[in-house]
Parts: structure tokens; C-alpha cells; sequence
């Protein structure tokens, strides 16, 4: 595709001292300090995920044979064995790694859209944003149907933050905790994704000349798909 | 321009085919094939680990590296820290470093608490 444009090179770079710190203008090094600190909360969510796990016995014996209890921490396999629409099969995992695939697909939207932006390619940044929105809603989607399996329980034995049938009390919090925190931030992610959406097609950052906002949000994103890299691995997979 | 700054107005041509937009849209495809087949892998690995009776600690080193690697990846090309001034890239990585002393002090204090509790 080939159109032509006007455009304000941009000067926003510099910053009101007249200078530009570490070759990065002053939204985008803020942005990236925020992620630093929203590192360490969520690295105290998982550690203390840890420190409660190996604070409580683990099971020790074949996984044919696992049978939920509330003395040791249970296997994830077993928790997590549902898929939509396939009730009564048994998938372990298949459902969150469908999730993990949604959101890494966003990423990819994400980070084609900032590409279009470096291009002032109007019509691809709102393509690409349009994808990376649907990408979230998918993944939050996904998130709800999760927990409604997750607090259904099983045999009418409910989950909550005081007792669940898979096993410690604390299983439970964490789970809500660290994946209800992680899904706090898609939400985010995605309110600020229509916004930068509604933003592009009002022609405002046409006129601004560049689409650094964009971008800015894309690192916000691409922070949330990485947090869940995480999580997937320490809750599901460990 | 009501903006202090010196503003020079251009007209460029909007083209998807330039060489560097290629070679940049090359790069977010060959890092998604990347997690993708990392993500796979840790699949296989979590379904064989019982069949294969692979001891717990090799286990978990797999995953711990491969979710590590992942991390490179998405820090590196997708947000683009790979690209930025070395002195933004320290500033990122090293107080994350932190994190591996709160991970091993706490590890450390959750097999203490098992020993009181349980034995």
C-alpha cells in the first residue's frame, strides 16, 4: 500500500531541557519505570506463591493415582482439565494453553501496530489495534469462563477464598490473587487499547505527527503478556 | 504549532514495502514462531515428565530457562529494549536483579516453614 501524508518530524523527543536522556523521550522512559515497579508486584505475588507452596507438602506419588486433599499442594494437571464445550473429556491444560497462545498472538498485533505507526500508516494501526482489542477480549473471556470452572468446584463443593475442594485454603487465594491481579491488568490493557483505537481514528496522533502512544501502550501490553509467561509457567506448569 | 519546539513539515510517502519495514516485520514473525515453539515444547515436557519419571528438579530448571528465554524475547523484540541506549537497558535490568534475591530468601524461608510445621 502506497499513499501519501503530511507530517511534523518529530521534534517530541526533546525534553523541556532541551536535551533527550537516554535517546528516549520522557512519556516512554516513565513508562518504562512504571513496568519496573509493576515487575516487583508481581514478582512478590509469585514468590509468595512460592514461599506458600513449598511451605506446604508436595504430592509425592504416581499422578495416576492423585487424589485431591487438603494436606498437600495438588498437581495443576488435575485442576485444570476443562474445555469449552467439551464437558466430561479430559483435557489438562489445553484450555490455558489456548489462553497463552491468545495473548502471545496479541503481542504480535500489538507490536504490528507500532510498526505501522513508525510509518504513519493510519489505516494499519487501526487494523492491527481492532486485532490486539479482540485479542484481550478473547483472553479476558477465556479468564472468566476459567474461574466459573474454577469456583464451580467439584460435587457442589464450591471454591472460595475460605476453603476449596483441590486442596489448602491458600491454593485457592493465590489462584484468585495472582490470576484476578494479572486479569485487573488486561482489563486495563484493553480500555487503554480502545482508547489509543479511538485516539488514531480521530485523526489526533495524524496530527501530532507521530504515533508514540502507541507504542507507550504497546509496552504496557507487551508487560502483561509477559507477566502471564510467568504465571502460566509457575502456576500451571511447575 | 502553539508547541515550543521546532516543527518541520514534511510530506512522506506512507509505504508498507520499504526494506526496513520488512526486515522489522520479519523479526516480530520469526520471535512469535520462537514462543510458539518454546510454548509447545513446555507442553510436551509437562505431559512426558510423568511417563519418563523425570526427576523434579531437572523439571523445573526446563521450565524456569525456557520461561527465561521467553521473557528475552518478548523484552527484547516486541518491546524493543534490545534497540534502546545502553544506559536505559541497565536502568531495566538491573533492579530487576533484586527480584532473584527476594526469590532465594523466600524459597529459603518456605522450606523452613515446612520443617516446624510438618515435622
Amino acid at each position: 500500500m502506497s499513499a501519501t501524508a503530511t507530517v511534523i518530524s518529530p521534534s517530541n523527543d526533546i525534553w523541556n531541557g532541551g536535551v533527550e536522556p537516554l535517546n528516549a523521550s520522557y512519556g516512554k522512559l516513565m513508562m518504562w519505570f512504571f513496568l519496573v515497579s509493576d515487575a516487583f508486584t508481581f514478582s512478590a505475588l509469585l514468590i509468595t506463591y512460592g514461599l506458600i507452596r513449598y511451605s506446604f507438602p508436595a504430592y509425592n506419588g504416581e499422578v495416576e493415582a492423585f487424589a485431591f486433599s487438603g494436606s498437600y499442594w495438588p498437581i495443576p494437571e488435575k485442576v485444570f482439565t476443562h474445555f469449552p464445550f467439551l464437558h466430561g473429556i479430559d483435557l489438562p491444560l489445553a484450555f490455558v494453553g489456548l489462553m497463552t497462545f491468545i495473548l502471545i498472538m496479541s503481542s504480535v498485533t500489538m507490536v504490528l501496530a507500532v510498526e505501522a505507526g513508525h510509518r504513519n500508516d493510519k489505516f494499519a494501526v487501526q487494523k492491527w489495534m481492532l486485532w490486539t482489542i479482540f485479542g484481550g477480549i478473547c483472553f479476558l473471556s477465556s479468564q472468566a469462563w476459567e474461574w466459573s470452572i474454577f469456583i464451580e468446584g467439584i460435587d457442589g463443593w464450591h471454591a472460595n477464598l475460605k476453603d476449596n475442594p483441590y486442596g489448602p485454603p491458600a491454593f485457592a487465594d493465590l489462584f484468585f490473587f495472582v490470576t484476578g491481579f494479572h486479569g485487573t491488568h488486561v482489563l486495563s490493557g484493553v480500555v487503554l487499547n480502545i482508547l489509543i483505537y479511538y485516539n488514531t481514528v480521530m485523526g489526533v496522533y495524524e496530527r501530532r505527527g507521530h504515533y508514540e502512544m502507541v507504542e507507550k501502550v504497546g509496552l504496557y501490553w507487551h508487560f502483561v503478556d509477559l507477566v502471564w509467561v510467568f504465571v502460566f509457567t509457575f502456576f500451571y506448569l511447575v | 504549532m502553539s508547541s515550543s519546539h521546532s516543527a518541520i513539515i514534511e510530506s512522506v510517502v506512507i509505504s508498507d514495502q520499504t526494506p526496513e519495514s520488512i526486515a522489522q516485520r520479519k523479526t516480530i514473525w520469526v520471535t512469535f514462531y520462537i514462543l510458539l515453539a518454546i510454548t509447545a515444547f513446555e507442553f510436551v515436557i509437562a505431559f512426558l515428565k510423568g511417563p519418563m519419571g523425570m526427576p523434579k528438579l531437572l523439571v523445573i530448571t526446563i521450565f524456569v530457562t525456557l520461561t527465561l528465554v521467553k521473557a528475552f524475547y518478548i523484552v527484547a523484540e516486541f518491546m524493543h529494549l534490545k534497540h534502546e541506549a545502553k544506559g536505559l537497558i541497565m536502568s531495566i535490568v538491573v533492579p530487576i536483579t533484586f527480584i532473584v534475591w527476594l526469590l532465594v530468601a523466600l524459597l529459603t524461608e518456605g522450606g523452613a516453614m515446612i520443617t516446624r510445621w510438618f515435622h
